[in-house]
């Protein structure tokens, strides 16, 4: 396929999140996208619709979200990196084939650029009230890899990071951005190609005779056979063996859900990713994601002015949750406050770790705005009160 | 330096461009940082737009503006809106083809330029916004004349950069002789 | 050959994955002959098989890609047309056949299937029409003719069905075929067109459910909805599809519908692609343009 374009825009750019994000899977090598236009995500589908064509790439426009979901994992069973990017309401369409692509264990990337909801709610204002669903919206049990960027340069940084990770754990792995980050602008720096890190596919080495498509390694995930190269793949949603066929009992449910989960579970430590600051010897720790974390900032520097020993933990990655680090957390600080735009979803998760060795405050706010400042303010103050 | 500057207008006239161009000539061209957020309807054409830029020396952790130093108004609904939320001493600057201010606060800076007209003069009243840029870049001096021309030619369509450069010049003029 | 051998080879054997086999299906059903069909046609079609992918969603019909020894899907309901349109598009050297049931092709992936038609993705679809749900229970779906019985519709049906043929005719595909499963040669004949031609090919199998739909419909056992097929099919291949639509009185018109030319949707695609600057802002004209900057 021609390339008349670079794929990588080494050098500063000032650029939106949404364009920033779409810039970061061409670096990791994404050529293949299939979306459907949505607010506030559509500056993703549109700058892939431009940019994928010149450097040989694939874009197509689905009829619907379930489309785009599962467009994406055909084609990365034909051996392509491939992505597709949303807001709420597809996200919620997305839910169905986000479960197919974490049973069949097929690398890709799900971009959700949150705005407020239920149903249609605010599509051009910003929500982080899909978090929940990120973690538990798809039917049955799963775990997921999920990502939140705070800034243009980490939607382009994270998105590579997300390709790596699916490829690394052969699973569809979530950036959850909200409307914020992708449409607010600043400069984004992007490195020579050689310096970004591209985790490659894992490939059998097998004969197809002896492939089993499901047999994991080591890290408990299966290297993969592509689709066209004479292993004669089966795939299915249905519950199945190492060789891929249905087996529909308790035993192999058993056998291959526990990977699924553990694949994540006991990889956590190579997954999670946290940014502390001043965490250490902190009385009030906050607790947050996304644009919120960006939005807890100031008041924390506030309070830190006015004599409190305050420390922001930002969670890089939600999902998997850093459950340890936080159980540690609570047993020396006195309070952890977390402010998110929405009614207290990651704060619930936070309380379960802190399990009543430190107050748990939740900010929530109703999304359509980022918090006031102040109200984190206030929440901080009263963590330290008494 | 932290400077918080709001652009208003209504959908079409290229508000959000104006802003685009003011951060990008603070981030890539003047060393700065600089964060752009936006806010619009559901309107295609004509409904209220706002851009709202953060400049400063350290990187911008709040990406709204609270309480903005400099207030750009290209429409009378905007005016309206927004003229109260300007600082004590801030600068307001206003497309006089555009907005009837009436009284005017007297606690902030304040100049008009007819950037409509001005640049219908030049042949596109499509740069009217760019003429208030170069208006803005001579009364506020918030960003190097250098860096926004830096980024006019890099943010306009191919082929329109001249007209751009001369509606830029235009208000940068109209701006310095009324200082 | 001796009697114990022929019972333990099938001529389709290395098509198949015997390791799968006994399939599902209950006795009677049409399902087992479209897929020996199916297979002969695969087989003289020559098409390379290493590069032979085949997707299916749920149901019935849905298990006929995990019984083929090719790179098998099975997906999810209603969605192997996106998917298989993803693995196409992705690598273009693939030959992608979809095979799956009415419900999951035009019921709940219904959007799916007009819109890959539209598109004239390089598909291979085939169809088996046994109007209705055989999976679940033998309820009713927008197959199910007017009048009959099933699961869900026990005082009979009294939603109009879509006409498979005429749908996917109007839908854009470029071959359209209908046979019943009793029809093999012509059947046979018909996938190997639809196998070895461009584009969204669609080939619909009447086929009978007797456990279900045959039961509740009081129309005998297998055989006997067989040779119903014999009696009631007629061959009109210059059909208007209009006219093609199936009912409770059994008749069935079947023939090769429809086989036009029309730019396959990869070809389109990847003459996008190779273009090096098919949509630069400066090539839009400038009232476009303008609404392009605005949301720049």
């Amino acid at each position: 396929m021609l390339e008349v374009e670079k794929p990588v825009l080494t050098g500063s750019h000032f650029m939106n999140g949404d364009n920033a994000c779409a810039e970061g899977a061409l670096a990791a090598g994404c050529r293949f996208f299939a979306g459907y236009p949505i607010t506030p995500a559509t500056e993703v589908t549109e700058r892939m619709s431009e940019r994928l064509p010149l450097v040989g790439g694939v874009y197509i426009q689905m009829e619907d979200e379930i489309a785009s979901m599962i467009a994406i994992l055909g084609a990365s069973w034909a051996g392509k990196r491939s992505m597709t990017a949303t807001s709420g309401p597809g996200f919620s369409l997305m839910m169905e084939n986000m479960g197919l692509g974490i049973m069949i264990e097929t690398p890709c990337v799900l971009v959700n650029v949150q705005r407020g909801g239920p149903s249609t709610g605010l599509p051009t204002l910003v929500g982080q009230g899909d978090m929940m669903q990120a973690r538990w919206g798809s039917h049955g049990p799963y775990e997921i890899i999920a990502l939140c960027p705070s800034s243009p340069q980490e939607m382009f940084d994270l998105t590579i990071k997300a390709f790596n990770l699916s490829e690394e754990f052969r699973t569809p792995v979530l950036v959850m951005a909200d409307e914020v980050v992708g449409h607010m602008s600043e400069k984004v720096v992007i490195p020579s190609p050689e310096k970004i890190k591209i985790h490659p596919r894992l490939k059998t080495k097998e004969k197809p005779e002896k492939y089993l498509p499901f047999k994991p390694n080591k890290n408990l995930v299966p290297p993969m056979a592509n689709a066209g190269e004479g292993y004669h793949i089966h795939i299915t949603g249905l519950t199945h063996d190492e060789k891929g066929y249905p087996v529909i009992n308790a035993k192999t449910q058993q056998k291959l859900v526990k990977r699924l989960l553990d694949k994540i579970r006991l990889n956590r430590d190579k997954i999670i990713i946290l940014e502390e600051d001043n965490v250490e010897g902190a009385d009030v720790v906050v607790v947050s994601y996304g644009i919120s974390a960006r939005t807890a900032v100031l008041p924390i520097q506030q309070a830190r002015k006015e004599g409190t020993k305050v420390g922001l933990l930002r969670l890089v990655t939600v999902w998997p949750f850093p459950e340890e680090r936080i159980k540690a957390l609570a047993k020396k600080v006195k309070a952890i406050v977390v402010p998110e735009l929405n009614q207290g979803q990651i704060s619930l998760v936070v309380e379960r770790c802190a399990a009543g060795n430190a107050k748990v405050i939740s900010v929530p706010h109703m999304g359509g705005e980022t918090h006031d400042p102040k109200e984190i303010l206030a929440a901080i103050k009263q963590a330290v009160k008494k | 330096m932290h400077k918080e500057i709001r652009f208003t207008g209504f959908g079409g006239q290229g508000i959000i461009k104006a802003g685009f161009i003011t951060g990008k000539a603070a981030c890539i061209y003047d060393d700065k940082h600089s964060t752009l957020t936006q806010s619009y309807g559901p309107e295609s054409r004509g409904g209220a737009c706002s851009a709202q830029l953060v400049i400063s020396s350290q990187p911008v952790t709040y990406p709204d503006i609270i309480e903005p130093d400099i207030f750009i108004s290209m429409s009378q609904e905007a005016y309206t809106k927004y003229k109260d939320n300007l600082k004590s001493g801030g600068v307001m600057l206003i497309d006089e083809d555009l907005v009837k201010t009436g009284k005017v606060r007297t606690d902030v800076k304040f100049a008009k330029i007819p950037a409509t007209s001005l640049a219908e003069n030049i042949g596109q009243k499509v740069v009217a916004n760019i003429v208030m840029l170069g208006f803005m870049t001579a009364v506020t001096k918030v960003v190097s004349k250098k860096a926004m021309t830096n980024a006019i030619k890099t943010s306009v369509p191919k082929g329109t950069e001249t007209i751009n450069l001369k509606a830029f010049e235009k208000g940068y003029e109209y701006g310095t002789k009324i200082l | 050959m001796t009697e114990e051998q022929i019972a333990l080879n099938h001529p389709m054997d290395a098509y198949l994955r015997e390791d799968r086999i006994p399939h599902i299906w209950c006795s009677g059903c049409g399902l087992g002959t479209c897929l020996n069909t199916f297979l002969h046609a695969l087989v003289k079609s020559k098409i390379d098989m290493k590069k032979t992918s085949i997707v299916s969603g749920i149901g019935c019909t849905g298990r006929v890609a995990g019984y083929v020894k090719l790179d098998s899907f099975h997906t999810t309901h209603g969605r192997p047309i996106p998917f298989a349109t993803g693995l196409k598009l992705a690598n273009p050297k693939l030959k992608v056949i979809v095979f799956s049931g009415d419900g999951d092709l035009i019921s709940i992936g219904g959007n799916h299937f007009i819109h890959a038609a539209r598109r004239n993705v390089d598909l291979t679809v085939i169809c088996v029409n046994n109007f209705t749900y055989g999976m679940t229970g033998g309820q009713g779906g927008p197959t199910t003719p007017i009048t009959a019985r099933s699961a869900t519709t026990p005082f009979g049906n009294f939603e109009f069905p879509f006409n498979l043929a005429y749908l996917a005719a109007g839908s854009g595909a470029v071959y359209v075929a209908r046979w019943t499963m009793l029809d093999v040669r012509r059947l046979e004949n018909s996938i190997l067109h639809a196998l070895n031609k461009k584009g969204f090919t669609f080939v619909e199998i009447i086929s009978p459910c007797p456990t279900l739909y045959g039961r509740m419909n009081k129309l005998g056992n297998g055989l006997k909805m067989i040779k119903d097929y014999q009696k009631n099919t007629i061959i009109n291949h210059k059909v208007d599809l209009k006219d093609a639509a199936l009912g409770m009185d059994g008749k069935i018109v079947v023939g090769n519908f429809v086989d036009i030319q029309r730019p396959t949707f990869t070809e389109v695609l990847y003459d996008h692609i190779a273009k090096p600057q098919p949509n630069k802002k400066e090539d839009i004209p400038k009232e476009e343009r303008k609404k392009i900057e605005h949301h720049a």
